[in-house]
């Protein structure tokens, strides 16, 4: 019994997408009483593994052992019933019930049918006592917590279902210090009970604290297991970044101007931007990387006005006052241009036709005493769909029914009609195919070659470093390094994207 | 120009149609349905509906709804027709359909700026412009006589208020689907958040079509007035749904980005007509509140369904020729 361990996963393997694995191979031992870090940049699979775990998707190949029976959940209540419980990064809370309801929404406890209010006052309050939430009234109405407090008892809620494998991912985003002390006495609780913790976080200062063991993920495969104590952080986000991408520099002339054409100084809001700064000037394709959550669609988002800010400075040649943008129209005016990540709820009309997709930010260009000009909208939508090869049938058909490349390329070429000069791309790439990519980075290179400057924010460093002439990289909602070509490693890159989450001693080196 | 015409019949033909074969059949089962009498009638009946029905397409058509449309009808008639003794003529019109543009305006502006849907909101309108109108004609029927004659005198044998509706219908498909300011109400409606980041602004154009479908329900209620000859309170009680059934039978979309003025009007030709018709054979009147919501339901899931069977037609009928013209 005490040798068995509570999970044995041996090379699991997981693509989404025939031919892009996100999972290759994965090995992971956790055992009982552990508590196992999990960590590494994005898209390394963490949160794929999760998944698999907790029964949400399925996976492809190998095998996963749950207490020396082979697991393999087809959903949430199958992994539940065998004991594998997790805490998810958002919270489910639902506001207009009862914390007590929340807590045992999965079970409620019932006499002759109807809910037994007193067992479950009580299992409630038992619940939130182990959480240290002894003072919190169980009859509240979920919606009037705060952020952590929900939380707390989200986390509450997990612990109430009888489990063996605890999973946590970034279970301390939204806590304050006192509750994540609270939070971790709960964690080595579980450990006496025997209970197995797989941690997922970002902060490495935490893991210290709490994890036993630490298992480093890059590409969807094992970089490296250890034991908290036997290695040092510099060395995990060694492991993490991996091997040096040395890639052809050619692709990088670096613009002659230096004129600067964005400035961002100081931009902040509440809890998610610490006052963010940089600059990118004429002709230049400025990378932004960082960890998701570090605060990177948001920068982008309140430079274009999307979201209201609480204070800084967005200046641009068209906007000498450097007040910041209260809207995208205004953002539109100054020559700013924005190809959002979500794009299909944020970007494209899916169930309208290409043509209308593509005039969408400059219809008025086509009208004549308000009426649209039609040969007029059709000529210029059809110069751009030429332009960046889109594949269509037609300009009547629905963007519904083309690739994810062609749809980016629609929303790109919605911004080449406007009298556009500053990109932002929020990553321009996902989700779309290796050709498509290579399209768009040449379009990129294309646009500021014309003396555009452009802001790129990608997930994918291999990416980032390949399309950029500098990256400036976000953590936590602040700047915690800037980098040129000559100086950046990979290795650099992700050692700043993790500083702003409490690294920052162990890497100032 | 044949592909024009055949764009036409696609997007009109079905919906015409379904009214000629309701029209055919009610001839077929009663005498007295194709004669001069109830065909008039149920021309009376067309104008107010129509024009309303044209505002409500376009509120659709933004993803909102006005459900205030038949009170605002009796306030801005109730006002017509009590102004109408102490003002001239134009005057009065002008102030009826002012009233209407106004409810329109406080339906737009508490809705989009308080982002308060606009189901509850017109809701509340609804009570606010009923007791309004209770008031204005102290909860008793105001009488005009025959000064409003000259909206139901006929015109190339039709009435005048029949070409005014005809004229509004006209010119909101021609608005809607000619002007940029329809194009981005498709857009709105279709995805609000695309067309914000695109830089287009989206609140005062909703705002403008609250009020646009304000002013028309003010229009409508001179029509409505000059019919009955004279307002009260209650007149325009159950107009809202009739209105949203019409625009809805016409194929325009509840979740908004798609629909059509004309294919509305036509939804209403189609209500007017099962109601005069079903009338005319007898049916009594529970039958025909049953069938006429049948219709309703039909018409919304055929139309919820119009995707998925357009795609299995196709399916069946091009397996091999892959359609590129």
């Amino acid at each position: 019994m005490s040798n068995t361990l509570a999970v044995n996963a041996q090379g699991v393997c997981k693509s989404y997408t025939p031919g892009v694995p996100v999972l290759q191979s994965f090995d992971f031992q956790l055992a009982p009483g552990e508590v196992h870090a999990l960590i590494g940049s994005n898209g390394a699979g963490k949160s794929t593994f999760a998944k698999i775990l907790t029964g949400l998707t399925p996976f492809n190949g190998g095998s996963i052992q749950l207490h020396d029976k082979l697991f393999a959940p087809r959903n949430k209540q199958e992994a539940t019933t065998a004991g594998v419980v997790m805490v998810l990064q958002e919270l489910n809370i639902i506001p207009t019930l009862s914390v007590a309801e929340n807590l045992f929404l999965h079970q409620l406890p019932k006499k002759v049918g109807l809910l037994d209010k007193n067992a479950l006052r009580l299992k409630a309050k038992e619940a939130l006592a182990r959480m240290g939430l002894e003072k919190l009234d169980p009859s509240l109405p979920g919606g009037m917590l705060g952020v952590g407090q929900q939380q707390l008892v989200e986390i509450a809620t997990a612990l109430a279902q009888e489990s063996s494998v605890l999973i946590l991912d970034e279970p301390t985003a939204a806590l304050t210090s006192p509750e994540i002390d609270l939070l971790f006495e709960r964690i080595r609780l579980l450990k006496q009970e025997g209970v197995a913790v797989i941690y997922i976080s970002h902060r490495m200062d935490e893991i210290e604290r709490i994890a036993d063991a630490v298992t480093v993920m890059r590409d969807g495969e094992r970089a490296g297991q250890h034991r908290i104590g036997e290695v040092t952080i510099p060395a995990l986000i060694r492991e993490m970044a991996g091997h040096e991408v040395k890639d052809s520099t050619d692709r990088r002339s670096l613009p002659e101007s230096k004129e600067v054409t964005l400035s961002v100084s100081d931009l902040r809001r509440e809890g998610v931007l610490r006052g963010i700064s940089f600059e990118a000037h004429r002709g230049e394709i400025l990378g932004l990387a960082g960890l998701i959550g570090a605060g990177r669609t948001e920068t982008l988002r309140a430079i274009f006005g999307a979201d209201r800010v609480d204070g800084g400075r967005v200046t641009t040649p068209k906007n000498p006052s450097g007040l910041p943008f209260s809207s995208p129209q205004s953002a539109v005016w100054a020559g700013l241009a924005f190809v959002p990540e979500d794009r299909k709820a944020e970007g494209l009309l899916l169930d309208r036709s290409v043509g209308s997709n593509t005039t969408l930010a400059t219809l008025s260009q086509f009208a004549a005493a308000g009426l649209v000009q039609t040969k007029q909208e059709e000529d210029a939508a059809v110069r751009v769909c030429e332009r960046l090869a889109v594949k269509c049938e037609s300009l009547a058909q629905a963007v519904r029914n083309l690739s994810g490349g062609n749809q980016q390329k629609i929303i790109i070429g919605r911004w080449l009609l406007t009298e556009c000069d500053i990109f932002l791309f929020d990553e321009p790439t996902r989700g779309i195919d290796v050709a498509a990519k290579d399209a768009v980075y040449d379009l990129l290179d294309e646009l500021a070659a014309a003396g555009k400057t452009i802001v790129v924010v990608s997930s994918d460093l291999e990416e980032l470093m390949r399309i950029s002439h500098r990256i400036v990289v976000l953590s936590n909602g602040s700047v915690t390094g800037e980098f040129e070509p000559e100086s950046w490693t990979s290795e650099a890159i992700t050692a700043a994207s993790f500083a702003g989450f409490g690294a920052e001693k162990e890497v100032a080196a | 120009m044949s592909r024009n015409w055949k764009r036409l019949a696609a997007d009109y033909g079905p919906m015409l149609a379904i009214w000629v074969v309701l029209v055919l059949l009610f001839g077929a089962l009663s005498d007295n349905f194709l004669t001069t009498r109830t065909l008039a009638n149920i021309a009376g009946q067309v104008p107010a509906l129509a024009v309303i029905a044209c505002g409500m397409t376009f509120v659709l058509i933004i993803a909102g709804i006005d459900l205030s449309v038949g009170s605002v009808l009796a306030l801005s008639g109730s006002v017509l027709c009590v102004s109408m003794g102490v003002l001239p003529l134009p005057v009065a019109i002008l102030l009826a359909i002012l009233t209407g543009g106004l409810a329109g305006l406080f339906n737009g502006a508490v809705s989009v700026f308080l982002k308060i849907p606009s189901f509850i909101v017109s809701l509340g309108t609804l009570k606010i412009a009923f007791g309004l109108a209770m008031l204005v004609t102290s909860s008793e029927t105001v009488t005009v006589g025959l000064k409003l004659e000259p909206f139901v005198d006929r015109f190339l044998g039709v009435p005048v208020s029949f070409w005014v509706a005809l004229g509004v219908v006209l010119g909101g498909q021609f608005i809607l689907t000619r002007t940029v300011f329809g194009r981005y109400l498709i857009a709105i409606g279709t995805n609000d958040e695309a067309v914000r980041l695109a830089g287009v602004p989206t609140a005062s154009k909703k705002i403008a079509v609250f009020v646009f479908c304000g002013l028309l329900t003010g229009l409508a209620s001179v029509l409505f007035a000059a019919r009955l000859g004279g307002m009260n309170a209650d007149a325009g009680n159950g107009l809202e749904l009739a209105a949203i059934a019409a625009v809805v039978i016409g194929g325009t979309s509840l979740m908004g980005g798609r629909g059509s003025v004309v294919n509305s009007f036509v939804g209403v030709l189609i209500i007017l007509t099962l109601d005069a018709g079903l009338a005319q054979i007898g049916a009594r009147e529970f039958l025909k509140h049953l069938i006429t919501g049948v219709v309703i339901i039909v018409a919304v899931t055929l139309d919820a369904l119009r995707g998925d069977l357009l795609a299995s037609l196709q399916r069946r009928f091009q397996p091999k020729t892959s359609s590129s013209q």
